[in-house]
């Protein structure tokens, strides 16, 4: 087998220009969020409670060890943990999505909608659902990416290189969750 | 146990280890929210844990601790275009508060 042109084989080194592309999205949409909430006097701070945004804080961070587990496994061979790893992953991506949506009907139903806010500037559900939005889309597709490349790899078509690479973008997706939660969470509570 | 059980084992020793302090720098950032302090000393605290939290992601996570030609790659890109985005913030205070010195 030939070796790879650069000190990365093509195929990763693709995902990180895409993670690169896309922090450079997230940084843009988060200081979109900063400046709008900064220049905004009436910014509401509508969330009384953190447990709902703890429990999916855990869920993500866990689903990181999860695919750790798995793309060990398949580095090592052991193709069945490999892929009951990558499948326990994409279940806590699920998980992680039914939370994020019960939170989004909570606020809807509270009459927060992306042009409508009761407690002040509409701007915050037009920033809230925007930022949440675009991380939960990332969450989406990477459950689908968890499962597919789960399923390929489980059926020889893929191997465990293909796995670590759906593994950085699952990583990528937890580490944007981590300014995530501060800015748009956090810095709101209800004191 | 062979070399690569123990290579094998210390990596997923690693590996947890890494997760419990993201885990616990996480809970941090729920701590600082609790505090009795200004916006912006919360807003440079709880910025200052994730940047430390997203550090370790990267470079035990993703790996890019082994592989520093993509590690420099990843961080001079993404240190330039983050402080790019900087050139606004003075805008948005001016929303707010105003042109500084102005009569």
């Amino acid at each position: 087998m030939t070796a790879p042109t650069f000190s990365v084989p093509a195929k990763k080194m693709a995902m990180w220009l895409f993670i690169i592309a896309d922090t450079a999205t997230f940084a843009g949409c988060l200081f979109a969020y900063g400046f709008t909430r900064n220049a905004t006097p009436n910014w509401p701070r509508p969330f009384h409670s953190i447990t709902n945004v703890a429990v999916m804080t855990l869920v993500l961070l866990t689903s990181s060890l999860t695919m750790l587990i798995g793309v060990r496994s398949a580095q090592n061979g052991d193709k069945a943990k490999a892929f009951r790893w990558t499948m326990i992953t994409a279940a806590c991506g699920i998980m992680f999505a039914a939370l994020h949506i019960r939170e989004w009907m909570g606020l809807i139903g509270e009459g927060v909608t992306l042009f409508h806010n009761p407690w002040g500037t509409p701007l915050f559900g037009s920033m809230f659902f925007s930022v949440t939005g675009l991380h939960l889309t990332h969450v989406t597709g990477g459950v689908v990416a968890l499962i597919a490349v789960g399923l390929r790899y489980q059926g020889g078509r893929y191997n465990a290189d293909d796995l670590e690479i759906t593994g950085l973008y699952w990583h990528f997706v937890d580490l944007v969750w981590m300014f995530v939660v501060p800015l748009v969470y956090l810095l709101n509570l209800a004191h | 146990m062979t070399t690569a059980e123990a290579h094998k084992n210390g990596g997923m020793t690693k590996d947890l280890i890494v997760y419990v302090c993201i885990l616990a720098l996480a809970g941090l950032q729920f701590l600082i929210a609790y505090q009795d302090i200004s916006a912006s000393q919360m807003f440079v605290r709880m910025m200052s844990v994730a940047v430390i939290e997203a550090a370790l992601a990267l470079l035990f996570f993703m790996h890019l601790a082994e592989n520093r030609g993509l590690l420099w790659f990843f961080v001079i890109f993404t240190v330039f275009v983050l402080l790019a985005m900087q050139y606004g913030w003075t805008d948005s205070f001016r929303l707010t508060d105003g042109v500084p010195w102005a009569k």
